[in-house]
């Protein structure tokens, strides 16, 4: 018993080793954030459209499960992600909504003609203000909005077929979407 | 003349540090406001680089949010006013001094609780020396045979 203080310092030190082995696991950045807006409702938006294509508005969202992609023609990764989300528009008809952050108009349809479109209605955010009023860092990130118009899941970065399968399209499905 | 050159180039040196990452344009006519959108451009994290506060840094972000939170205190908005509605958007993480609530307070009082306890131990440990070396037992009557045996030896 009397050994017992001189445990301590070890179980803190095997405490603080478990912690940080935590942070270092495979797969984890630690500097993605989480999105202070889960569960909130999404911010009110009316936006243009591109190239003369009617705009996004979050009444247009309202009343059924969507996604919400935030990519931009200068964005590298958002390059890397468009086949997939070709793939899911083309194949598997999900409810795929862009809007196009920081972007000239011009700019956004070029990348839009050259890659294909796959969202049902684009809107453009040329100041990036409803960008932050989503809390977007930085694109590409894609939001999970509910029928009842509340955010329900990010994915920051480039989507993966990973990630697709294991965090959006489930939760998704769970949406009625 | 040197060195009047040299002097004027280190003071535009350090008032260019002094300025951080705001650009002239976004500055606010009046001072007093543009004062305290300084003070609380400070306090905010920039999110693309994450070490750095909105104020220093010159990533795109942080250059819309130093505007944003202009507007905000222009028209009108508190301190804490401007503040959460950043916070609102971008989480406490956005805050580079986390509030102090329940989930922190491991953060805010980790640290000196641990320092508290390390100087309890070593008081502990160090009066109990003390202790030890102020009475030290006296010698047994074979350590006295050998003390005058070596004593002897030496002489």
């Amino acid at each position: 018993m009397r050994r017992l203080p001189y445990l301590i310092p070890v179980a803190l030190f095997l405490a603080l080793v478990g912690y940080f082995g935590l942070a270092l696991r495979p797969g984890h950045d630690p500097s993605t954030l989480p999105s202070a807006m889960i569960d909130k409702p999404a911010p009110d938006f009316d936006l243009a459209g591109v190239a003369g294509a009617p705009g996004l508005s979050r009444a247009t969202l309202h009343g059924h499960a969507a996604i919400v992609n935030f990519f931009a023609s200068w964005c590298l990764p958002c390059r890397s992600e468009h086949p997939l989300l070709m793939r899911l528009a083309e194949q598997e008809h999900v409810p795929l909504f862009g809007i196009a952050y920081k972007d000239k108009p011009e700019d956004a349809a070029r990348f839009l003609g050259q890659l294909g479109d796959p969202y049902r209605r684009v809107g453009l955010d040329e100041t990036g203000r409803v960008g932050i009023d989503f809390g977007v860092y930085g694109v590409p990130e894609t939001y999970l909005i509910d029928g009842n118009g509340h955010i329900r899941y990010r994915l920051v970065g480039p989507l993966t077929a990973e990630s697709l399968e294991r965090d959006l399209l489930p939760r998704l499905k769970a949406l009625g979407g | 003349m040197r060195r009047i050159a040299a002097l004027v180039a280190l003071l535009l040196i350090a008032w260019a540090g002094a300025a951080g990452a705001v650009e002239p344009r976004e500055r606010l006519a009046d001072p007093v406001l543009e004062a305290r959108a300084r003070a609380l451009s400070k306090e905010l994290r920039c999110l693309v680089c994450q070490n750095e506060s909105i104020d220093d840094s010159g990533a795109d972000l942080a250059h819309d949010l130093r505007v944003l939170l202009r507007e905000r205190i222009a028209a009108g908005d508190s301190d804490a006013q401007a503040l959460n509605f950043i916070v609102s958007r971008y989480g406490d993480f956005v805050l580079l001094k986390p509030p102090i609530e329940p989930a922190t307070y491991g953060l805010w009082f980790g640290p000196p609780a641990v320092l508290a306890l390390g100087g309890i131990g070593a008081l502990l440990y160090i009066r109990r020396r003390r202790r030890a070396a102020a009475a030290p037992a006296p010698l047994s009557e074979a350590e006295r045979q050998r003390l005058a045996q070596l004593l002897e030896d030496e002489a």
